[in-house]
């Protein structure tokens, strides 16, 4: 059974000794039955496919509405142009770039991991990319860190939910985040306190974020939310390295976005009809869009 | 959830629900109807019907007629492939009485011949649930090895199915039976265990009052 807490997977590893993504990856071998060779596996699939869809980026493509393509070729083009003048600096620049580029890709019907879902498909690749082409990390340190955003994705489902229907972008870009957070506490050395912590952060900053795609398309404003996804989640892991903790414990932070998500008004769970998409522009584009069927 | 539910599935973007569950949808029609299919006419139905063309629901609708798996890179080029593959196709968007707001409704007719009409729902994360066979409501999901049996409405057939699972050592974990509203035939929908051989199928083909056997794995 998945965990139901992240206190649990501490728990877990006090008990067993272990480091947090291995009682994630422990906890995998029972639920599917499988060998940890099968379940490495599968993970170094799930990574190399994220790495292939990063590196197939077309920056030529646009998407059918017209609306989404070429952003992630511009952001490219700029950190290469202006290096370290320009504010986050040519590194966090790029992955803002990654992460505009997954979601492009993923609007124009290209191949991309769903992480934790299609529409926040960037925001673990844009931070793992970078980190393991720059910083020369090995292959092996990204898989664990992936079990590790997998195991928090994993009791954010099960404690909350992470369906943009269900939860507004809170449970898909929130979620998104707070795996990517714990992921990079992993890869920098941290311990499992500080991983659940980075995680915490991370959802606190995103609690109350509304799903409100414009004409119903996974395009706007899911691309660049990914974004703020990404460069949030490096904020908060390098808050939690610094040791700054989150005042209210991570798995209360998953319940109040749960019950934020129960509360939110369904116009803005991914129906396409309040927030950005209610707009006066939101409901132009979505007729032009829609009405060209 | 399992692990790869969280970090997965590698689909086709850019919907799991529109894009991946639609390709699912499709692949599912594809086996039920049990041949290569010639002619699809596919109505969308609410969220399909408003936001399916930007999310590509027609093309991956028709890529799993054609085979392909939510991961396939030329889902977005079925179109095109089923036009060299000898598939016709139409779309129709129409409000469907009580239907799931992701519902599609594909009427095939295969290369010998045989026809099928399947009713199907995308339910969120690229799962999918079949509602209606042939116009007859029939839950199913065909995530365990599935049985879907046409049948004769008639006493006996139920417990003759039965007994040559059980004679297979095959465990049932589910079964219900459907009845046509006009009368007539039934459907037997008998979830699994484990999967079943070829030779059980036949055994099950042969048995009186049976019309149609299908049998779906999607593990195979
Ligand atoms: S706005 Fe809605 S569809 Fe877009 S990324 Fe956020 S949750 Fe997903």
């Amino acid at each position: 059974m998945a965990f139901e807490a992240l206190q649990d997977i501490i728990s877990a590893c006090e008990q067993m000794k272990k480091a947090f993504w291995e009682v994630v990856l422990e906890d995998d071998m029972t639920e599917r039955e499988v060998s940890k060779e099968n379940s490495m596996a599968q993970m170094r699939y799930t990574w190399n496919a994220m790495l292939q869809s990063a590196s197939g980026y077309d920056r030529t493509l646009q998407s059918k509405s017209g609306l989404v393509g070429g952003d992630g070729a511009k952001m490219e083009d700029y950190y290469r142009e202006k290096g370290t003048e320009s504010l986050c600096g040519e590194y966090v620049d790029s992955v803002i770039a990654g992460a505009l580029q997954m979601g492009e890709s993923n609007a124009c019907m290209k191949r991309i991991v769903a992480a934790p879902t299609a529409g926040a498909c960037g925001v673990l690749p844009a931070v793992l990319v970078p980190y393991f082409q720059k910083r020369r990390c090995p292959e092996e340190r990204i898989l664990e860190a992936l079990y590790v955003a997998a195991g928090i994705g994993q009791v954010i489902a099960t404690r909350a939910s992470i369906s943009g229907a269900a939860g507004g972008c809170q449970a898909e870009i929130g979620s998104a985040s707070a795996m990517a957070a714990g992921a990079l506490v992993h890869l920098q050395g941290g311990d499992m306190q500080q991983i659940i912590q980075a995680a915490g952060i991370a959802l606190k900053n995103l609690l109350g974020l509304v799903c409100d795609p414009v004409a119903g398309l996974v395009e706007v404003p899911c691309v660049k939310r990914n974004v703020i996804g990404a460069v949030n989640a490096m904020s908060s892991a390098d808050m939690a390295m610094a040791g700054i903790t989150s005042r209210i414990p991570p798995d209360q932070v998953i319940d109040a976005m749960k019950e934020i998500g129960d509360r939110m008004d369904v116009s803005f769970r991914e129906t396409a009809q309040g927030g950005l998409a209610g707009t006066a522009a939101g409901m132009e584009i979505a007729e032009r869009v829609l009405g060209r069927q | 959830m399992n692990l790869f539910d969280i970090l997965g599935p590698v689909m086709v973007g850019p919907s799991s629900s529109h894009t991946a569950g639609a390709v699912r949808i499709g692949n599912l029609a594809l086996k039920l109807l049990q041949e290569r299919p010639v002619k699809a006419d596919i109505v969308l139905h609410g969220s399909f019907a408003t936001t399916g063309n930007g999310h590509g629901t027609d093309r991956a609708l028709i890529a799993g007629l054609l085979g392909m798996q939510p991961d396939d890179m030329r889902i977005p080029d079925s179109f095109q492939l089923a036009e060299e593959q000898g598939l016709d196709y139409t779309f129709t968007n129409k409000t469907l009485k009580d239907a799931h707001p992701n519902t599609a409704v594909l009427t095939l007719t295969g290369e010998n011949g045989k026809t099928m009409e399947v009713q199907a729902a995308s339910i969120g994360g690229g799962r999918v649930e079949i509602h209606k066979l042939d116009g007859v409501d029939a839950f199913f999901s065909a995530e365990k090895p599935t049985l879907i049996i046409y049948n004769l409405d008639r006493c006996g057939s139920v417990s003759d199915v039965a007994s040559v699972l059980s004679l297979n050592h095959i465990n049932i974990a589910n079964m219900h039976l459907y009845r046509s509203k006009k009368g007539g035939f039934a459907v037997m929908v008998i979830e699994m265990d484990q999967g079943i051989s070829k030779y059980a199928v036949q055994l099950l083909e042969g048995l009186d009052g049976i019309q149609k056997v299908v049998y779906l794995n999607t593990e195979e």
